[in-house]
């Protein structure tokens, strides 16, 4: 009677521990999947340092290519080595390189929430290019989005095309002859590890204050950098 | 008065408190969060070992109850009757009461008083009760999704993305939010607040000596929620000092764009949202 009873409290208890165990390894599976596929960005030498070159595009709806059941969400996309853009937001990148950065921007201006962000931090020189042009802090009411990634004190805000803009970008992707600000920076990226990006504008349309959908969703304005 | 085995439960529980107690007090009580980052930390692990080894000989009661019940009472086969009935006992229902009383208006003063004596590290709503007396130096924590910045008003409003606290020094927070809930937790200063939008939450923090501490959102807030943490630090004041000239002339460039320092914002309605 003892050892059966005891048997059945042992079994309940390693089937909890086990229990316990694979629900850890799902949630951290999800974690780490959230977003998939990542994108493997090429990467070059130059002296013995790998350098990176990555170019990506915001643009006001993503469309019905890129993503069927939510056509209008802002989106982030990153373009291949083809000149294919893809609606990937985890971007594999090696540790300890240099990554040049262009962002197409074809969004309109929001507005940053906090005018901190206005001032580009985390990059060479605390300044990027802004069609060409140095800049290091942009008004905040002209902010479209922003590229962030907190964990390296990283923040660049991006210029929107104006509301008069003739030639606007209806839906992703969209092409260079359309209106768009230029954006390049350089940054750095240190040992391996899974570090978020985010927009830090709340630039989801239709959405309370603009922080639903795709501010909220992995795969739009949100996603990885994945330094290995 | 009692029966031999209500002796035996009594007599095993005594025993068992009086060896827990005080060593529940003595080794278990000094190893609890959050340790001795600043006087409210240190502050907060005096009145967890309090609490702690006031329920000791509660849960040392349980525990030896427990035991009896399991030792005694099992079921070891054959028919299933009724036990004993139950019986009153008048001085067992006194001393029940007047323990458990006791120990209930105990642990209501002392926490009572302990919050009243400077807040305890946590937020204190906009007119704080607890309130300091000496030299403040404030610092304002604005949450939004999915990072907090910090201004020093004392320092021309300047705000960045790290805090960094003079060491030796009482400092007055004031916690708000640009858009949802949030909560700052500086664990290793025992600092906890509730950050609303709308609402300047205040409470105070005495820093000790240079150390770093971890800052994390204890509201869930949103997608980033889990990744909305960095790290704090105590510096000396002239570490402190040359930190602040660093970082005004780093925000220069925005400063302009800053809204004046107020106790909260109200930024202003999105243009495309909703």
């Amino acid at each position: 009677m003892r050892t059966a009873t005891g048997s059945k409290l042992l079994g309940v208890l390693i089937g909890l521990a086990v229990a316990g165990v694979l629900i850890g390894l799902y949630v951290n599976k999800l974690t780490l999947d959230a977003g998939s596929p990542a994108y493997t960005v090429p990467v070059t030498t130059q002296g013995g340092h790998k350098v990176v070159d990555l170019q990506i595009e915001t643009v006001a709806a993503v469309g019905p290519q890129f993503s069927p059941a939510h056509p209008d969400y802002v989106s982030y996309l990153v373009r291949d080595a083809q000149g294919a853009w893809l609606r990937r937001t985890v971007w594999r990148l090696p540790a300890n390189a240099t990554v040049h950065v262009t962002i197409y921007n074809f969004d309109s201006a929001s507005g940053l929430r906090n005018p901190l962000y206005a001032r580009p931090q985390g990059i060479d020189g605390n300044s990027f290019t802004l069609d060409g042009k140095p800049t290091d802090v942009i008004d905040p009411n002209d902010t479209s989005h922003t590229f962030a990634v907190p964990a390296y004190g990283l923040v660049v805000p991006l210029s929107g095309i104006p509301d008069s803009a003739k030639h606007p970008c209806g839906y992703a992707p969209c092409a260079l002859s359309l209106d768009h600000r230029t954006i390049t920076f350089t940054f750095h990226t240190g040992k391996q590890g899974h570090f978020r990006w985010q927009c830090f504008v709340p630039c989801a349309a239709g959405w309370i204050d603009g922080f639903g959908g795709p501010m909220q969703t992995i795969g739009y304005m949100d996603g990885f950098l994945d330094v290995v | 008065m009692w029966s031999s085995p209500g002796r035996k439960v009594v007599t095993a529980w005594i025993v068992l408190s009086v060896i827990a107690t005080p060593l529940v007090a003595a080794f278990l009580g000094p190893a609890f969060p959050p340790g001795n980052g600043s006087t409210q930390g240190t502050e907060q692990v005096f009145d967890n070992t309090v609490l702690t080894t006031t329920i000791t000989p509660v849960v040392c009661l349980l525990l030896v109850f427990f035991a009896y019940v399991l030792t005694q009472h099992r079921h070891r086969g054959g028919a299933l009757v009724d036990g004993p009935p139950l019986r009153d006992d008048p001085q067992v229902r006194v001393w029940w009461i007047v323990l458990t009383s006791a120990t209930v208006l105990f642990l209501a003063g002392f926490g009572t008083y302990e919050l009243l004596q400077n807040g305890s590290g946590g937020g204190q709503g906009p007119s704080p009760i607890a309130v300091p007396g000496g030299h403040k130096i404030p610092v304002q924590v604005i949450a939004q999704q999915w990072q907090f910045t910090y201004r020093y008003p004392t320092y021309g409003g300047l705000e960045t993305p790290q805090l960094v606290l003079p060491a030796d020094s009482y400092i007055e927070l004031h916690v708000t939010s640009l858009d949802a809930i949030h909560s700052f937790w500086a664990y290793e200063l025992g600092v906890k607040a509730d950050a609303n939008p709308g609402v300047d939450n205040v409470t105070f923090v005495q820093t000790k000596g240079p150390e770093t501490f971890h800052v994390r959102c204890a509201e869930l807030c949103g997608l980033w929620h889990g990744y909305m943490f960095n790290n704090g630090r105590v510096v000396p004041m002239a570490q402190f000092t040359a930190w602040v000239k660093a970082q005004q002339r780093n925000f220069a460039p925005v400063a302009q764009y800053l809204p004046k320092y107020s106790t909260t914002y109200f930024p202003d309605p999105q243009r495309r949202a909703g």
